[in-house]
């Protein structure tokens, strides 16, 4: 399963590379003589309102998902990681104090918190990303500091601070190595997670702003046309199951190998 | 033991969940207010720009109405004094109706809607987890299992969308869109409610999906430790009926677990429900926060955000409470 996981991540990969050659259309051509025109030889997945390859769009669609989760991600891994690691190595009221703050930022529903930041910025794919990883760093901190705490302990660690190294040394050096597996398990987990929040983003238009093709605001012209366009609505939802689907399984794998007791 | 309910470890043990709070609450506070002014420009700005008529004074006076004019410090303070007694401003939309009325109008709507899909995420999801877990790997618990990974990774507004086509443009069977008919008034009582749960059907099974997959796992998995423990081994020792064992001792056990689950699935329900009630329009909490969004109605924006906060608080105190009446380890050390 963690196989067939990874076979579609770098599927992705691949076709979001190779976007611009493999596309058949223009993801901007706008065709008015085949507006809304359902899967035929010529548009496979069909075309959308204004009539634009809907199979070129979810191609050039890619790129954007994948931009977003690995940006978002890396972003929620690095305050997370960094927070985490802070808290469980220094213990006491540094510990106390960032981990009230998760507590603090996990009362809000993320989905809130992302919208009422965007209601004050402008909603581009930049601001998106960057939303998306100041608002979903709280599990990785927790993760890592319980990590940390544990591992601070250990002899390895004791014998570093003997001979004299330093706590940065000690946190990035000698501890956080060794808590990598679980930020890695996270973090394709968390790919999949702003994949998935992107998406919905888009779809409610506050997200990807056309023309820029995403997943999301082609679901978004498959409502608007619920009733005569069921392909709009059908394509890009499946391409978002199986991304996350692809995901979820690469990081199960991940945890099932790195986890001897799983084995 | 003797020792039911209220007794007074219970209570020591709220009063500290209650104690234990007001960090928080503070931190919400201070968390919406950071928020608020990361705007750019000042509210004012953006009443002015929409009015040309709108002089240097009209605006200094609009300053002083929002006390921008004060350091942030006192600004932070005159806020909170106005929380405390659920004054959240006045919308900018045209109606300019006080913030607290607009929410508490919708606020019924949108608990309704999450009450009844929790009670269908548990109605669902309890028999799931434990049948899997009593017959772990039988048909049933692969099948379920495949089922739960594609409920994980499954858009729920394109689920929507789907059903929506199906039930709604296809088949015609359900209406898709608002929580009641046209016609809503002229209908007699009974088919008054009909037509409200008509309309309630999808949206309610769709905000519910999202909790399956997650809660199912989570009670297969705690079944399973359950069933491994020394006291269902000594339940079956002493010849107790299967049935017994499972239902009466093990499932009793790894249910406790689950109301803190409850609990953290708050957050996203709530959160869930600006995407339900936009696809379904449903004049719920959730679509008045998007419609603010849109329209940069920022006091609506940020009023939703601090009720929705409050909104989880209060969730999880349920749950500790709940978790605190129902566990005798709580309830009698």
């Amino acid at each position: 399963m963690a196989l067939a996981g990874s076979c579609v991540v770098i599927m992705l990969f691949v076709i979001s590379l190779l976007a611009p050659w493999i596309a058949p259309y223009d993801p901007n051509e706008i065709d008015l003589q085949k507006v809304l025109s359902a899967p035929s030889r010529d548009h496979v997945l069909g075309t959308d309102q204004l009539g634009r390859d809907v199979f070129t769009r979810m191609i050039w669609g890619s790129r954007i998902s994948l931009k977003v989760g690995f940006v978002a991600t890396g972003i929620a891994i690095l305050i997370g990681t960094v927070l985490g690691a802070v808290a469980g190595y220094y213990g006491r009221w540094v510990d106390a104090v960032i981990m009230r703050f998760v507590d603090i930022m996990l009362c809000f529903p993320t989905f809130f918190l992302i919208l009422a930041v965007i209601a004050l910025l402008e909603p581009s794919i930049w601001n998106i990303m960057i939303i998306i990883g100041v608002t979903g760093w709280m599990g990785i901190t927790r993760l890592v500091r319980a990590d940390f705490t544990s591992l601070k302990e250990r002899d390895f660690v004791l014998a570093a601070r003997a001979i004299g190294a330093s706590d940065l040394r000690i946190i990035f050096v000698h501890i956080l190595p060794n808590a990598m597996a679980s930020v890695l398990v996270a973090a394709t987990l968390g790919v999949a997670g702003a994949i998935l929040t992107e998406s919905a983003l888009s779809f409610l238009g506050i997200g990807v702003q056309p023309p820029t093709p995403s997943w999301g605001n082609i679901l978004t012209a498959g409502k608007d046309n619920i009733d005569i366009a069921w392909w709009l609505s059908l394509y890009p939802g499946m391409a978002i199951l199986i991304t996350v689907l692809g995901y979820n399984l690469l990081g199960e794998g991940i945890r099932d190998s790195l986890d001897p007791r799983l084995r | 033991m003797g020792e039911k309910g209220w007794s007074y470890p219970v209570i020591r043990y709220i009063v500290k969940r209650l104690i234990f709070m007001v960090p928080l609450l503070i931190g919400i506070t201070i968390v919406c207010f950071v928020v608020m002014h990361l705007a750019p420009g000042s509210p004012t700005d953006l009443e002015t720009q929409m009015n040309p008529r709108a002089s240097a004074e009209y605006r200094e006076r609009l300053k002083a109405m929002y006390d921008l004019d004060k350091p942030l410090h006192e600004q932070y303070l005159i806020w909170v004094k106005k929380l405390a007694v659920l004054d959240l401003g006045r919308s900018f939309s045209p109606d300019r109706r006080p913030v607290s009325e607009k929410i508490m109008e919708r606020l019924p709507i949108t608990i309704s809607l999450n009450v009844l899909s929790l009670i269908l995420i548990l109605i669902i999801a309890i028999p799931i987890g434990v049948l899997s877990a009593v017959y772990q790997d039988s048909l049933f618990d692969k099948v379920t299992g495949i089922f739960v990974f594609i409920g994980f990774a499954m858009p729920t507004f394109w689920l929507a969308l789907l059903l929506m086509i199906l039930f709604g443009v296809n088949l015609g069977w359900l209406p898709i869109s608002g929580i009641r008919s046209l016609n809503y008034e002229y209908l007699p009582p009974g088919m008054a409610i009909v037509d409200l749960i008509r309309h309630l059907i999808l949206p309610v099974t769709l905000a519910a999906f999202g909790g399956l997959a997650g809660l199912s796992r989570y009670m297969r998995s705690n079944m399973l430790e359950v069933i491994r423990q020394d006291y269902i081994m000594t339940a079956r020792a002493k010849g107790l009926s299967e049935r017994v064992v499972i239902y009466r001792h093990a499932l009793r056990n790894a249910l406790l677990p689950v109301i803190t689950i409850l609990g953290l699935s708050i957050p996203g329900l709530i959160g869930g429900s600006v995407i339900f009630e936009t696809i379904f329009a449903i004049p719920g909490m959730g679509q008045l926060f998007y419609m603010s969004v849109m329209a940069r109605d920022y006091p609506v924006v940020m009023g939703v955000l601090f009720i929705g906060a409050i909104l989880t608080l209060l969730g999880n105190l349920i749950a500790d409470v709940s978790y605190a009446v129902a566990d005798p380890r709580i309830r009698v050390s």
